[in-house]
Parts: C-alpha cells; sequence; structure tokens
C-alpha cells in the first residue's frame, strides 16, 4: 500500500464511512449490552434492528477495506515517537479485525442456535453452520467478549485521538475532520 | 474547535493563571472520566426498579446445580413427530406451516422446576414444546413453549418475578411461607382467573392427556399484512382406555408412562386457535377471551418417537417463544416480549456449560 500520497486530510468517502461506521459501531455496543439484559418490550425491536445494522456494518467494513486499499492517507506527523505509530498501526488494525469479528460472530452465533436472520425486514441472510449447541456457546462467549475488547481498543482509539488534538495539536485528529486545504 | 486567539482573549479577561496548554490537558484528563459518569447515571436512571434477564435466571436455577440443564423446566423429555396441518388458517396466514401439508416437528415434554431429576408427580405445571419446520423454506420454523394454566397470575415481567419471589422456598427451612403467598395474590387482583383454574385443576393421569396452552397471544398475517391475533391450544385426543396406570412411586412415571404408549400407537392433539374480536386484549395473559369465540383447527399433533433428553435433539434447542415464522408476528403482551432475553440467558448458560464439558 504505497499509495500514501503527501495528503493532509482523509478524503471525504473515507471520513464518511469512519464517521458513519463509529456511530453505528458505538450505538450497537450500547444497544447489544442493554438488550441482552432487557425484559422491555421493545427488546425483541432492539434485538432485530441489532442484526440488521451488524449485517449493515459488515457490509461497510468490507467496502472500507477495499476503500483503504485504493485510497490514499495522510501520513502520521514525522515527529510521532516510532512506538506511537507502532501503536496506531497495531490499533487500527485490530479495530478492523473487531469490525470483521463482531457482525460474523453474531451471525454464526445465530446460525448455531438454528435462527434465520431477516434483514431489515426484507431478505433472509443463510445459515453459515448447522445448529449446534457447542458452536452456538463458541460464539456467544466470542461476540460477548470481543464487544468489551472493542470497547477497550475504541477508548484507547479516542484518548489517543483526543490526545493527538488537545496535547500534541498536530494534523492527526484534523485529518478525520476536515477536508479544507490547509490555510 | 475553540480558536487559540479566543482563548488568549477570555484568559486575559478573567486574569486567569491557567494557560491554554494546561486548560487543554485538563479536558483531555477529565473527559472520560466524565462521560462515563453522566453514561453510568443515565443508564441507572433508565433502568431503575426493572429486573434483568441474569437476575431473572439467577431466580429461576435457585441454588439447584445442573450444568447444562434448562434453568426452569428442567426435566422433560424429547419427543418428535408430524404435524399435519390441514390448511384451514392458511386464509389468515402466509406461514408455509399452516398451509395444508406435512410438517416434521421436533418436540418437548416438560415439568415445571430447575431439577431435572424432580418427581414428575410433584410438579404443579406441565409444558409442551415445538419446532415445527417445513424444510422446503427458509424462515419457516415456529417455536412454541405451552403450559397447562391458560393464564398467567399476573401480566408483567416484573410481577412474575415478585410471584416467583413469593413462592420460593425460605432459604434456611425449605418451606414456602403461604403468608407471603396469600399477601402477593391479594395484591395482585389480576391473579383471579388464573386462582380460579388453578382450584379447578386435577392434573391428568398422563402427559398426553392434558391441555397446552400457549398463553400469550400472536398475531396472524395474510397476504395483505391483516392482523388477527391469536391464542392456541393443544387438546388431547386420546382413549383413556389405552393410558397405562401410573406408578406413585416412580419419579420417573409420566415419562415412562409415555414410552410405554408411544410403543402402541403415535400420541395426537389437535392444534385449536381461538380468534379475537377488536374489543379483546391481546396484551394481557391474565384475561381469557370468550368462550363465544371462534375456533379453527389448524391441524394434529402426532407425536411418534421419544428420546432421553440427555441425549435428544431437543436439549440443543433454545424454544424461544419469539423464533416465528413469516406470516406470524408477537403481540404487545409485555410478559411474551420478556420470554426472549431471559430463554437466551438460560441458554447461554447451559450452552456454555455443554461446551465445556461440566455435564459429565
Ligand atoms: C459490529 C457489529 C456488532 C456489534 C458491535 C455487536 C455488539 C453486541 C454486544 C455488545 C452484545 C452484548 C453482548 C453481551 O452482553 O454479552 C451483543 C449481543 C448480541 N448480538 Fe451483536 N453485535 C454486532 C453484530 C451482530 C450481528 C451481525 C448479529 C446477528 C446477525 C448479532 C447478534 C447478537 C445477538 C443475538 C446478541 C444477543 C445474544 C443473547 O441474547 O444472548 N450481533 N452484540
Ligand atoms: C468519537 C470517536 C472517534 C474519534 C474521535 C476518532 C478519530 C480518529 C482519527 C483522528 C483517525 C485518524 C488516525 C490516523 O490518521 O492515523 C481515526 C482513524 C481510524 N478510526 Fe477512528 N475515531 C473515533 C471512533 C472510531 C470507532 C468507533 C472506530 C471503529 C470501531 C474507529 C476506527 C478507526 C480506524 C480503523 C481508523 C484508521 C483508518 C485508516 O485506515 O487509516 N474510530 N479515527
Ligand atoms: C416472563 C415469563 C416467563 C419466563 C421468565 C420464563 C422463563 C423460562 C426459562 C428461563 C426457560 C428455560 C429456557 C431454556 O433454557 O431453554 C423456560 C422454559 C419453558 N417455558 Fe417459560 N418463561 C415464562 C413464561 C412462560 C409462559 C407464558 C409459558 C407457556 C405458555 C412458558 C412455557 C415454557 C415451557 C413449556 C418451557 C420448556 C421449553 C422446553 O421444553 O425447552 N413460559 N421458561
Amino acid at each position: 500500500m504505497n499509495k500514501r500520497k503527501a495528503i493532509k486530510y482523509y478524503p471525504a468517502r473515507s471520513r464518511l464511512l469512519h464517521w458513519s461506521m463509529a456511530i453505528l459501531i458505538i450505538s450497537m455496543l450500547l444497544v447489544g449490552l442493554s438488550m441482552v439484559e432487557s425484559l422491555a418490550v421493545w427488546q425483541p425491536v432492539a434485538l432485530d434492528l441489532h442484526r440488521s445494522f451488524g449485517f449493515l456494518l459488515l457490509v461497510m467494513v468490507i467496502v472500507r477495506l477495499i476503500n483503504k486499499y485504493l485510497t490514499p492517507r495522510p501520513r502520521l506527523p514525522k515527529k510521532l515517537p516510532a512506538y506511537q505509530v507502532l501503536a496506531a498501526k497495531i490499533t487500527h488494525t485490530a479495530l478492523y479485525a473487531a469490525m470483521l469479528l463482531m457482525p460474523l460472530s453474531g451471525w454464526l452465533m445465530q446460525s448455531a442456535d438454528g435462527r434465520t436472520i431477516t434483514v431489515f425486514n426484507t431478505f433472509n441472510l443463510p445459515h453459515l453452520i448447522d445448529a449446534n449447541i457447542k458452536a452456538y456457546a463458541f460464539f456467544r462467549e466470542f461476540h460477548g467478549y470481543m464487544a468489551w475488547l472493542l470497547i477497550i481498543m475504541i477508548v484507547m482509539h479516542v484518548l489517543a485521538a483526543l490526545y493527538h488534538g488537545l496535547i500534541r495539536q498536530d494534523r492527526v485528529l484534523t485529518s478525520m475532520l476536515y477536508s479544507k486545504k490547509p490555510k | 474547535m475553540i480558536k487559540d486567539s479566543n482563548y488568549k482573549r477570555f484568559k486575559k479577561q478573567m486574569k486567569s493563571k491557567i494557560t491554554v496548554k494546561q486548560a487543554r490537558l485538563i479536558v483531555f484528563i477529565i473527559i472520560l472520566p466524565v462521560a462515563f459518569v453522566l453514561f453510568s447515571k443515565i443508564l441507572a436512571y433508565v433502568n431503575k426498579d426493572s429486573v434483568t434477564a441474569q437476575q431473572f435466571v439467577d431466580l429461576q436455577q435457585g441454588d439447584s446445580n445442573f450444568p447444562s440443564f434448562r434453568r426452569a423446566h428442567a426435566k422433560g423429555i424429547c419427543l418428535a413427530g408430524i404435524f399435519e396441518s390441514n390448511g384451514a388458517l392458511g386464509q389468515y396466514s402466509t406461514a408455509s406451516v399452516l398451509q395444508a401439508g406435512e410438517f416434521n416437528f421436533i418436540g418437548r415434554f416438560s415439568i415445571a422446576g430447575n431439577s431435572p431429576t424432580a418427581p414428575d408427580l410433584k410438579a404443579p405445571v406441565r409444558g409442551l414444546a415445538l419446532s415445527i419446520k417445513d424444510e422446503s423454506s427458509t424462515n419457516s420454523e415456529w417455536r412454541i413453549a405451552m403450559n397447562t394454566p391458560p393464564v398467567m397470575a399476573v401480566a408483567t415481567p416484573e410481577a412474575f418475578y415478585a410471584q416467583l419471589q413469593a413462592l420460593a422456598p425460605d432459604p434456611d427451612t425449605k418451606q414456602r411461607d403461604p403468608s407471603k403467598i396469600e399477601a402477593f395474590f391479594a395484591n395482585h387482583p389480576e391473579s383471579k382467573t388464573f386462582l380460579e383454574w388453578k382450584d379447578g385443576y386435577t392434573p391428568a393421569s398422563s402427559l398426553a392427556g392434558e391441555t397446552y396452552h400457549s398463553i400469550n397471544a400472536f398475531y396472524l398475517l395474510d397476504e395483505a399484512h391483516n392482523e388477527q391475533a391469536v391464542r392456541w391450544q393443544a387438546v388431547p385426543s386420546l382413549e383413556s382406555s389405552i393410558i397405562p396406570q401410573l406408578n406413585q412411586e416412580n419419579p420417573d412415571a409420566l415419562q415412562d408412562q409415555l414410552a410405554q404408549m408411544l410403543e402402541v400407537a403415535p400420541i395426537k392433539f389437535d392444534l385449536v386457535f381461538t380468534l379475537a374480536l377488536p374489543e379483546d386484549d391481546e396484551t394481557n395473559p391474565t384475561v381469557l377471551w370468550p368462550s363465544t369465540r371462534e375456533t379453527i383447527t389448524a391441524g394434529t399433533i402426532s407425536i411418534q418417537q421419544y428420546t432421553a433428553q440427555t441425549v435428544g435433539e431437543c436439549a440443543n434447542i433454545n424454544f424461544d417463544p419469539l423464533v416465528l415464522p413469516k406470516g406470524v408476528e408477537a403481540t404487545a403482551d409485555p410478559i411474551l416480549r420478556a420470554r426472549g432475553s431471559v430463554y437466551a440467558e438460560s441458554f447461554r448458560r447451559r450452552a456454555l456449560e455443554a461446551l465445556l464439558g461440566e455435564n459429565e
């Protein structure tokens, strides 16, 4: 991926993907954690939306990975210490992995319980695996623990972004916020 | 983003000693704790005085420890057979298993309670669960869990939780407290229909002789998405002459008797639907609809085989009543809508125990 031209900001389509997915993923985490506890009448509706938006996010992350491959990205500041560059690289890779594994484990978990997922009341997803209680247990626990890992990574990621924006005051945070050419 | 120049002017006005750099540092340090506290306060406010699915399952499993078994209706026996659908409900619902035809099902007879070794004849409630599927179409599976009472005693999961608490035996004496139970029902006049049923109910001398009720109501949806609220019951069609004698001493009396009966012939139930009129409340499981409401028999459940639940396929199924085929939908009944997350929690616990091999 030697497409990193000397641009200062993420292009609009990358920012659109980043922020729409950020909002959806944070909502999915909050809805997910609430609905597994809730006995309220909205619970089955929330579960249905969770599955539909989860599938949408799976499609979006695939689009995003393709976009990432095709699109130039801003370089991190040259002054940044090597360990921070490495940390950024690792967190970003882990975030992409989590964005793929969350919906996949959710889908696998539902297949292992023999359930058909209907996306936004319009079409059915195929079963990825046959019903199997042990596979259900594995993917159910995976989905739950992965969610907490993702939360930790998002906290780290947001703190790092704010660290750049507030403390270092370099271009890293603004590169994901603005499109304007530098003044 | 606050411009630095604004900040400097602001700083001058306030004659403050805090530099911009320090201010940014402070924001950076406190932003996360502040967000966290705000968020947990909001959550606590939204969830005040509500029961969680985890608390419910904790209460149901109590101190009984039977890894990989259900936390409620723990004792049961797996069934397999055929649903012979006559298609009479086809005009009300697009569900493929309600069109005329024969559909395989997996099922389970159970008794209420958290012990898989409890004596069959002591349980106050018996259940019949079904998973009916049209193998030739996707999204056709219908999971059903029915019980012997026709109504619930209370109409909300919170009240049902309180009911289970009132009925739970004292941890020290292992005895139920009749005054607690009386007080509970006195506080819940909506339990009248349930208590009347209870007084008039004598357990049948066979699992095959009970009537099992959906209790909660559901909507049937036709091609044009017209809703028809229904409840249903599995009505036994049984000749009493073929019921073997029950051995009162045998903890597995009902299961052993069932096995004997299935050696001879399939056990059959009619699946009879009651159609609500617009004035009937489909969201309150404590109220029966008038007995004059139209009923339609959708077909016959013919149970042909049984398997012990330790080896049978039914152990691997979560009979969540919210797993519905296209053409059937859940009503807003708060009890019905609470069942999904509670069954999922019970299923999650026993599935993990099965994975870790804790049942061996
Ligand atoms: C980015 C995507 C997703 C995120 C961030 C996410 C997040 C979560 C979280 C945080 C929970 C609560 C876990 C717990 O408390 O243990 C949860 C539960 C659940 N998720 Fe997801 N999820 C995603 C995608 C999906 C998908 C695609 C499906 C299914 C197709 C799915 C199905 C479920 C189900 C059924 C539960 C509840 C399980 C239960 O009741 O035991 N999720 N999810
Ligand atoms: C309010 C929250 C968020 C803020 C302030 C934020 C900020 C940023 C910033 C400034 C960058 C650019 C970093 C760089 O150029 O190296 C970035 C990149 C990234 N963010 Fe976020 N982010 C947020 C939420 C999220 C969430 C929820 C996710 C996913 C779960 C996420 C995933 C990513 C990924 C994968 C990248 C790397 C993009 C690339 O391939 O270059 N972000 N974010
Ligand atoms: C809020 C109310 C209810 C709660 C919290 C509740 C809870 C549970 C739980 C935790 C299980 C075990 C699930 C599993 O591990 O697979 C269960 C099973 C069962 N429930 Fe309920 N239940 C409720 C209402 C009802 C109603 C109204 C009926 C009958 C119409 C019913 C009939 C059954 C039956 C028959 C089973 C056994 C299913 C099987 O054989 O696997 N339940 N219930």
